[in-house]
């Protein structure tokens, strides 16, 4: 592989990609004026939380999108439409299930016109390759996860790609089998067994970008931006203990949850502006609560480092990070170069019984989260005190996509139900004030 | 699942697609009946020789009446993968046809086999094919709309994913359409394939036998022997038209739709093999055997080629990237263009009806469809009152319930005609009143779909929630209403959309009945209906089609679509 000459193979110029709503208005970008190279010979990781784009620029990269602005080039071609030179593993495997694994890795050679004798060679030196020999005749549902990502990869091998798109390929699957199946990759790689040039993945899981990947780029969310461009310089095979590769881990970590205010005064401007605007994930009120007696107690004792406690609560950051925010944003606990520590609030609220929490929570809510008070403030303008949900629902439209929208007015439910600072009926799909007495 | 209900979570409320596509569905009728009248010899009768109530003959006609109903079925599978795929693809063609099909397969299509019996005979003068077709065609309406739903919804809610790798590998519209989309779509259309052929039947029997004002039909087959019968008076007859379809529904059941399911459980997209293994003895021989096998697989291999043969579609999608002002521009023309065919189409039926008839008559059918509306509903209620216990008894039994369930769809093609001998007598005999008596043969034949979507419902009820009530010491009035009629509404509802369209299209005709020369009638628009069939008058069925289309479209979507969306939004476990 790496005596191939080093050239670009893979080039994102300027992406920006804005969906547009069934009415046709154009809604927050998801995409926002992306660029990015790969040479020949590298694996690129593109990290990100979930709606950070990443899975959107692949699909670009793929010719599966067309991005609203800008322009991809693969080997000096510009792509326009599902491109040739690449081939996808996806998250969810994507088998027909209704062909066994042979006809499965087939599909791809014999729909473009492979003739029949080369497409059974290439396929079973695929799945010859990948370590599926045996299963040639299995059906999809009858193999375990590994197994089917496997035929995925075959499936992908088989049309001879130049890049190898990977979209969150193994975080499908338990910890055991995802490391296997990344080391078997590897030596794949690193042998240079496999007829590709380059292979891009998509992955939110950070651990799994450092040990694969030559490089690592960070996306930022909201609109989805490259916020860093990290070269993995570490030899392999890696070792996750290894001190070098727990500082990269760490340093990314921090990267990740960097707070906006604390480096740019006009960015803290803009999050205040935006008041409604503030997209919320959804997370449970009880995890919330666990978070804080996890960091309060031994080893923590109020501050936590990142890696370390994800590992401990068995949390992937697409659950750890949003947790984390929802605390930051109700000042009970606040994140520092990878670490989280509590706030004094905090401390306290671990002791509380669980009427105390529910009120500290309820007033933290108020006062830090704009579309609680906004909800509470027009229940009490009228004279109902009734309010229903499609009001705040377009409201929050305004400023994000649907799904967000909805996102955000599902956690500022269940936020106001745990604070008891408003009920809501689903039924009615209406706020109020009233609980069954 | 029954597409009766398929666009359930799409909307409930009528709207102007609706109105659009109710008017020019009858504007159609109207130019049928307008074309018949400007013939102005009468049809002559098909020379077919009339129907023997001969024993020896029974199994002629199950093999005619068969091959009539795979014909109707063969023209709805053709009907499906063109118009369904078309509404799939196609974004404006979708804005027409879908409504189309959403009345179609809500109004009573046995009120228009006047219509295109009429129609098809005048193609064919002097012939028994015209007859023939009508014959088809009836079945075919009674076949095709919920089996063109199911495969659109599955075009509809191909995974994402799957489509992605179809992309990804550059299949073409017909690459694609016979790799992915016919797949994933097989299981729910073989599923609405064997429920429209158990209703067939009932179309059969209406279809093979009729008269249409001067012309009389008759098509050997088991639905003219029953009618026949029926004519006679004759018990032993009606018994042996039972049996013998009784054992042609077992053959095709067997021989066919058995090894069809089994072979197609591979098509299921799921994770995991499930646990119920479908199996079928028919296809376990074919599967054992040398020498078919080596006849089958070529063919395979042969249809396979064929599904990967790089044909490309038209595109009838734009590209991603049209300017949005144009296509907005052309949008706005297609729907101008549709509500002026639909507004023409509407005056076309105003001014049809209205040449014979006046407001009194609007009125008084509308009466007439009111007290149909009232039994239907009535009759429902009763059904569930009756069957719902038992079939709750009977599914959380599994054992019984797997003998039990298929006994019941079984059942559900047993047409209700059957049944007139028994009905007339009792009310010839006990001096019944009809207008109450009469009510019962509309929930005879489509109370079954209660009984075996309620069982399904109640087998599928998770053990932990039972043993949770029981722990609980959750009993009686509280154990129905709290526990098990939530859980089974979503089941419970899918059976009963069904068996209500199906009692609106009984009702033509349960409410008027002849046994030997006596003739029973029930107030109601369904023999309103019948009536104006056997005198052919035209203006007066249209006009009580119409209304009762209205009715039964109005009824769905105030009623049951609301009910419906609701169980699938709160009670689906």
């Amino acid at each position: 592989m790496l005596d191939t000459a080093v050239t670009t193979i893979l080039d994102v110029d300027k992406v920006s990609q804005v969906f547009s709503t069934g009415s046709g208005e154009l809604r927050a970008p998801v995409l926002s004026d992306v660029s990015m190279r790969m040479k020949t010979g590298e694996i690129v990781a593109l990290l990100g939380r979930s709606g950070s784009g990443k899975s959107t620029l692949l699909r670009i990269i793929a010719g599966l999108t067309r991005p609203t602005e800008g322009t991809v080039k693969i080997g000096g071609e510009p792509v326009d439409g599902p491109a040739k030179e690449v081939a996808m593993v996806f998250q969810s495997f994507a088998l027909f299930p209704w062909l066994d694994v042979l006809d499965n890795v087939e599909i791809g050679p014999r729909s473009n016109g492979v003739s029949h004798d080369e497409t059974r060679k290439r396929a079973l030196k695929a799945i010859d390759t990948i370590g599926l020999d045996g299963f040639e005749s299995a059906y999809p549902k009858e193999l375990s996860g590994g197994m089917r990502q496997r035929v995925g990869f075959a499936r992908a091998l088989v049309m001879q790609p130049k890049i190898l798109l990977m979209d969150e390929p193994f975080s499908a699957l338990d910890v055991l089998t995802a490391e296997t199946l990344r080391t078997d990759l590897l030596d794949l790689w690193q042998e240079g067994r496999m007829p590709i040039k380059a292979i891009l993945m998509v992955t939110h899981n950070i651990e799994e970008a450092v040990l694969m990947a030559d490089r690592i780029l960070v996306l930022s969310s909201n609109p989805g931006r490259i916020a860093s461009d990290i070269p993995v310089t570490l030899p392999h095979p890696r070792d996750r203990l290894d001190n070098d590769f727990r500082a990269l881990v760490d340093k990314i970590y921090a990267l990740m949850t960097q707070r906006p205010d604390t480096t740019k005064p006009a960015a803290r401007e803009a999050a205040t502006a935006i008041g409604l605007g503030l997209a919320l994930p959804r997370v449970s009120t009880n995890s919330l609560a666990g978070m804080l007696e996890e960091i309060a107690a031994p080893p923590y004792n109020g501050k936590a480092d990142l890696p370390h406690l994800a590992d401990s609560i068995q949390l992937e950051i697409d659950d750890l990070f949003p947790l984390g925010e929802t605390l930051q944003l109700l000042r009970l606990a606040e994140f520092e170069e990878g670490d989280i520590k509590l706030t004094p609030l905090g401390l306290r609220f671990v002791d509380m019984d669980v009427d105390q929490r529910k009120k500290v929570f309820g007033d933290q809510v108020l006062a830090h989260i704009p579309l609680a008070s906004h909800i509470k403030r027009v229940l009490d303008e009228r004279p109902t005190h009734r309010a229903p949900a499609t009001r705040f629902r377009e409201e929050l439209e305004d400023y994000m996509s649907e799904d967000y929208a909805e996102r955000t007015l599902r956690a500022i439910i269940n936020l106001g139900r745990y604070g008891e600072l408003f009920a809501y009926d689903e039924n009615s799909q209406t706020f109020s004030y009233e609980n069954p007495q | 699942m029954l597409n009766s209900l398929a666009s359930a979570g799409r909307r409930a409320l009528p709207n102007q697609w609706d109105l659009i596509a109710f008017a020019a569905i009858l504007a159609v009728l109207t130019a049928i009946a307008r074309s018949y009248h400007g013939i102005s010899a009468p049809l002559p009768v098909p020379n077919e020789s009339t129907v023997s109530l001969d024993y020896w003959q029974l199994p002629y006609y199950a093999l005619r009446t068969t091959l009539r109903m795979f014909a109707a079925l063969a023209a709805s599978l053709v009907f499906t993968f063109t118009y369904a795929t078309l509404a799939a693809k196609s974004r404006r063609a979708e804005m027409v046809l879908i409504p189309v099909l959403d009345i179609l397969q809500s109004v009573p299509v046995l009120g228009f086999l006047s219509f295109t019996v009429t129609f098809f005979l005048g193609l064919f003068p002097g012939n028994t094919m015209g007859a023939e077709l009508a014959a088809v065609f009836a079945i075919f309406t009674s076949q095709a709309w919920n089996m063109a739903f199911s495969f659109y919804q599955s075009l509809r809610t191909v995974p994402e994913d799957l489509n992605e790798v179809a992309r990804g590998f550059r299949l073409t519209g017909w690459q694609k359409f016979w790799q992915l989309e016919a797949p994933f779509a097989m299981p729910g259309l073989i599923w609405n394939t064997m429920m429209s052929m158990s209703g067939g039947w009932f179309f059969v029997v209406a279809s093979e036998a009729i008269t249409v004002g001067d012309t009389t039909i008759t098509l050997p087959g088991v639905g003219s022997f029953i009618a026949k019968a029926n004519d006679a008076g004759d018990w032993s007859a009606i018994g042996a038209a039972v049996l013998t379809m009784g054992i042609v529904i077992l053959l095709y059941d067997q021989l066919l739709f058995r090894p069809i399911v089994a072979w197609a459980a591979k098509f299921r997209v799921e994770l995991s093999v499930s646990q119920d293994v479908e199996s079928s003895w028919v296809l376990n021989l074919v599967k054992r055997t040398h020498w078919l096998r080596l006849g089958v697989s070529p063919v395979f291999a042969a249809l396979r080629s064929v599904s990967l043969w790089p044909v490309r579609f038209p595109t009838i999608t734009p590209p991603q990237k049209t300017s949005g002002e144009r296509s907005w521009v052309l949008d706005a023309i297609w729907i101008l263009i549709i509500i002026a065919v639909a507004a023409w189409a509407a005056w076309l039926t105003i001014s049809y009806i209205a040449t014979e008839l006046n407001w009194g008559e609007v009125a008084h059918v509308f009466v007439l469809t009111f007290y149909t509306l009232i039994r239907v509903l009535l009759l429902m209620l009763l059904a569930t009152i009756v069957w719902v216990p038992i079939s709750v008894w009977i599914g959380l039994r599994p054992r019984w319930a797997e003998a039990i369930q298929p006994i019941a769809q079984f059942l559900a093609a047993f047409p209700v005609n059957l049944l007139f001998g028994a009905a007339v007598s009792l009310v010839l005999v006990f001096n019944l009143n009809p207008n109450i008596w009469l009510s019962f043969l509309i929930v005879f034949g489509t109370q079954w779909y209660i009984v075996f979507n309620t069982i399904g419902g109640a087998a599928a009820f998770p053990n932990d929630l039972r043993e949770a009530a029981a722990n609980f010491g959750i009993r009686g009035w509280r154990w129905w209403t709290q526990v098990i009629i939530p859980a089974i509404a979503p089941y419970y509802l899918t059976g009963a959309i069904t068996a209500s369209g199906g009692s609106w299209n009984a009702s033509i005709v349960a409410e008027y009945v002849k046994w030997k020369d006596h003739t029973v009638v029930a107030q109601g628009v369904g023999s309103y209906i019948a009536q104006a069939t056997d005198k052919g008058d035209f203006p007066r069925i249209v006009l009580g089609v119409a209304m009762m289309s209205l009715f039964v479209t109005l009824f769905n979507r105030l009623f049951w679509r609301r009910l419906y969306a609701y169980a699938e939004r709160r009670l689906r476990l």
